[in-house]
C-alpha cells in the first residue's frame, strides 16, 4: 500500500507548504514528518514526498541520502546516538560507547539483541560542556556516568514492548566494530 | 528603570522561572526595545546603532554585522528581503547558541523583529539543527504566542510592517552551518555550498536578497538598541570588536559551561571562570580557542611582537593564553576566534589521537562537492589512522602537511580550510608526538578519556 500520512500530520503538512515561497522548500520538514510516523524513509515514503513536493523521486532521494538524521534503513523503536567528537571523547565518550555495546549486545551501527535499540555514533551534538552525552530518540542526556546511563536505558527498555521477531530491522543488522554511518 | 547590569545582558533572564515563556520574558523586559525600535526609529537609525556597536558576527567568521547589513541592494518592491538565522550550531566544542534558544528564545525572536525592521524583511527563517528538539519546541511555542498577541502579523505594535518567523529544521549535516549550504538546505536541496559571488545579500534564499546572521548576533540586537550602539561597544575590552558575548568551555576543566563576559577575556580567565583545570596534577597542554576549525594553541608559546606598531605589541612576551580573545587578536596569533567556545586539553591527551578524532569528523562532514576537500579530508583521517595504528613512516607526517596545503583555498567553501588549518597547527606544534608515533609504531595509549575514567564510575548496581 502506498505511504499515507495520518490526518493530523496531513494537516501539519498542509501548514508546512504555507511557510515558503516554493513547494520544494518544505522537503526537509515534510521528510521529518514522514519519518516521525514511519520510523524510517524507504521508497514508498520517497514516492509520497516526491509527489507532494512536485519533485522526482531521484531529487528527494538525493536529499534523503545527504542528511545523517534520515534513516535509510529500518531502525529499532529507540535510536541511541552517542556523540564521539573531541569534547565528548576527552570526557569519556568511548567508555560510554563500550558500555552501550556491551549492554545492548551490538556494535555501533547495529540493533540491540532485544530489538529495542538501534545504536549509532553521532558527530558533535552541541552538548560539549555537558559531555559525555547521548541523544536517545528526541532527548539529549548529558553529564553521563555509567550508572546514569543504565538508569536511562532501563526506563526506556521497560516501557518499550518487545518488537515481533519478524520485525524488518532485526534481519541481519548487528553492526560491525568499525562501521561508519 | 533600574540600572542595567552590563555584565549580564544576553544571559540576564537565564535561570528565571519559566524564562523561555513569553510571560516571564516580557515581565523581565522582553519586547520593550522592539516596541521602541518599531514605533519610534527609522530602519536606517537601527542600522546605524548596530554599526556603531562594532558587533563582530558570533557564528565564527567574525564579520562586522552592521557592515553585512549594509551590503543589501537598494530596496526593490519586487524582491522580498529575507532574514535567515543560522542556528545550525555544530562546530565541535560549540554549545552556546543552544543555551540562548533553550533559556531565552524570546531574546532571539525580539532581535529578529528589530532586524527585520532594519533590513526591510517581512519573513525570518530560523534554521535550527533538528537534534536541538527543546530549542525548536521553545522557539515554535514563542512564535505561536507572538502571533496570538499580534506581535507577529500584519501590524506588530501597530506599525505597518508585516512580520512572521518560521523555524526550519535541519537534518544532520555540519556543512549546513555554512551560509550558502544552509540556504540550499532551506530551499529543500542537498546542503552543498554555493559559489560566491553572488553573496546572499544580493541573491540568497529563493534568489532574493538575504541576510544570514548567527543566533547570538541577532540576540544581541535588543541590548545594542537599549544601551545605544556606542555604549554597548564600549563594554568590550578590545577596539573594533564590541560588546559582551557568550563564552563556552568544554574539556578538562572542573566546571565546563557557557557564561557571558565582555569581549576580550583571555583563555586563562575562561579556564579560571570554569573552576580551573580538572585535576591540578595534570597541567594544561593545549587549547582549541573557538571550535575545532580554529588552530590549537599551547600555553608555553609566547607572543613575539617587539615592534611597538605591531597590533599584539601590548602582549609581547606573554603566553598565547594571556592574549584577549578577539577576532583580530586571535588572527594575530595565527588562529581564529571562531565561536569563542574553547576545548581545553590537559597533559593526558595524545595530540595525534586528538587530531585523528577531528579529522574523522571533517571526513564525515565534507559534503563531497569539491575534490580537494572530499579526498583531502579522507586522506588526512586515514593518514592519522595509520600513524596511530603504527603503520606509518616519518614521511607520513610531512604528507599530512602536503595534503593540507593542497586543500587550502582550492574549494567552494571554508570547510577544507577549516580542516587543513587545525591539521597544520597540530603537526607544527606537536610534531614531536607525531614523529614519535610514526617511529615507535603507533600511539601506546591513545585513549583520550584517561583523565575522566574515575568520574564515569561503574555500572549501576
Amino acid at each position: 500500500m502506498p505511504f499515507q500520512l495520518t490526518p493530523d500530520r496531513e494537516k501539519h503538512a498542509a501548514e508546512l507548504f504555507t511557510r515558503y515561497p516554493t513547494r520544494r522548500a518544505a522537503c526537509i520538514p515534510l521528510l521529518h514528518l514522514c519519518q516521525e510516523q514511519n520510523g524510517w524513509i524507504g521508497e514508498d515514503v520517497i514516492a509520497f514526498a516526491a509527489e507532494r513536493l512536485g519533485l522526482t523521486t531521484a531529487q528527494v532521494q538525493g536529499v534523503v541520502t545527504f542528511y545523517t538524521m534520515f534513516h535509510q534503513q529500518p531502525v529499532a523503536p529507540n535510536v541511541v546516538w552517542v556523540c564521539r567528537t573531541l569534547s565528548c571523547e576527552i570526557r569519556g565518550a568511548k567508555r560510554i560507547q563500550e558500555h552501550l555495546e556491551e549492554r545492548l549486545g551490538c556494535h555501533v551501527g547495529g540493533v540491540s539483541k532485544d530489538g529495542k535499540f538501534s545504536l549509532k555514533k553521532a558527530e558533535c551534538l552541541a552538548g560539549c560542556g555537558q559531555a559525555p552525552m547521548i541523544q536517545l530518540n528526541d532527548e539529549l542526556h548529558e553529564n553521563l556516568t555509567l550508572a546514569s546511563l543504565d538508569r536511562i536505558l532501563d526506563a526506556v527498555a521497560t516501557r518499550t514492548p518487545a518488537p515481533p521477531a519478524s520485525a524488518p530491522h532485526l534481519a541481519g543488522a548487528h553492526g560491525t566494530a568499525g562501521s561508519k554511518e | 528603570m533600574s540600572a542595567i547590569d552590563t555584565s549580564r545582558l544576553l544571559t540576564d533572564r537565564y535561570g528565571l522561572p519559566g524564562s523561555h515563556t513569553l510571560a516571564a520574558a516580557e515581565k523581565a523586559g522582553a519586547y520593550a526595545t522592539a516596541r521602541t525600535a518599531l514605533t519610534t526609529m527609522q530602519p536606517d537609525a537601527i542600522k546605524a546603532e548596530v554599526k556603531a556597536a562594532n558587533i563582530r558576527g558570533r557564528g565564527g567568521a567574525g564579520f562586522p554585522a552592521g557592515v553585512k547589513w549594509g551590503f543589501l541592494p537598494p530596496k526593490d518592491p519586487n524582491k522580498p528581503v529575507y532574514l535567515v538565522i543560522n542556528a545550525d550550531e555544530g562546530e565541535p566544542g560549540t554549545f552556546k547558541d543552544r543555551t540562548l534558544m533553550e533559556n531565552d528564545p524570546h531574546r532571539l525572536l525580539e532581535g529578529c523583529m528589530i532586524a527585520m525592521r532594519a533590513i526591510g524583511a517581512n519573513v525570518t527563517y530560523i534554521y535550527v539543527r533538528c537534534e536541538l528538539v527543546v530549542s525548536i519546541q521553545r522557539l515554535e511555542q514563542g512564535i505561536r504566542d507572538l502571533r496570538a498577541r499580534g506581535l507577529l502579523g500584519p501590524k506588530p505594535f501597530g506599525v505597518d510592517h508585516p512580520m512572521d518567523i518560521h523555524v526550519h529544521p535541519g537534518a544532520g549535516a555540519y556543512i549546513c552551518g555554512e551560509e550558502t549550504s544552509l540556504l540550499n538546505s532551506l530551499e529543500g536541496y542537498r546542503g552543498e555550498p554555493r559559489l560566491k559571488p553572488p553573496f546572499p545579500a544580493v541573491s540568497g534564499a529563493f534568489g532574493m536578497p538575504t541576510i544570514v546572521n548567527n543566533v547570538e548576533t541577532i540576540a544581541s540586537v535588543p541590548d545594542i538598541l537599549k544601551l545605544g550602539g556606542a555604549a554597548w561597544s564600549a563594554l568590550s575590552r578590545l577596539p573594533n570588536d564590541g560588546g559582551t558575548r557568550l563564552y563556552g568551555v568544554s574539556g578538562h576543566v572542573k566546571n565546563p559551561h557557557v557564561f557571558e563576559g565582555p569581549v576580550g577575556l583571555t583563555l586563562r580567565e575562561m579556564i579560571e571562570r570554569c573552576g580551573g583545570m580538572l585535576d591540578p596534577a595534570r597541567p594544561l597542554k593545549a587549547v582549541i580557542p573557538g571550535g575545532s576549525s580554529t588552530p590549537v594553541l599551547r600555553p608555553e608559546d609566547v607572543v613575539h611582537a617587539p615592534d611597538a606598531a605591531h597590533p599584539l605589541h601590548a602582549w609581547h612576551g606573554k603566553s598565547h593564553i594571556d592574549v584577549p580573545m578577539g577576532v583580530d587578536t586571535m588572527r594575530g596569533l595565527g588562529t581564529m576566534l571562531g565561536t569563542c567556545c574553547a576545548i581545553v586539553m590537559d597533559s593526558s591527551v595524545n595530540m595525534v589521537e586528538a587530531a585523528r578524532n577531528l579529522m574523522r569528523f571533517y571526513h564525515h562532514e565534507s559534503c563531497g562537492q569539491c575534490t580537494p576537500c572530499r579526498e583531502g579530508t579522507g586522506w588526512l583521517a586515514e593518514i592519522c589512522d595509520r600513524i596511530v595504528d603504527g603503520e606509518a613512516t616519518e614521511a607520513d607526517v610531512d604528507l599530512l602537511v602536503d595534503v593540507s596545503n593542497n586543500m587550502m583555498g582550492n574549494t567552494i567553501c571554508a570547510l577544507a580550510d577549516g580542516t587543513a588549518m587545525p591539521m597544520l597547527a597540530f603537526v607544527r606544534k606537536f610534531r614531536g608526538e607525531f614523529l614519535e608515533a610514526a617511529r615507535k609504531g603507533g600511539v601506546a595509549d591513545g585513549r583520550l578519556d584517561r583523565a575522566v575514567v574515575s568520574l564515569l564510575g561503574g555500572r549501576a548496581a
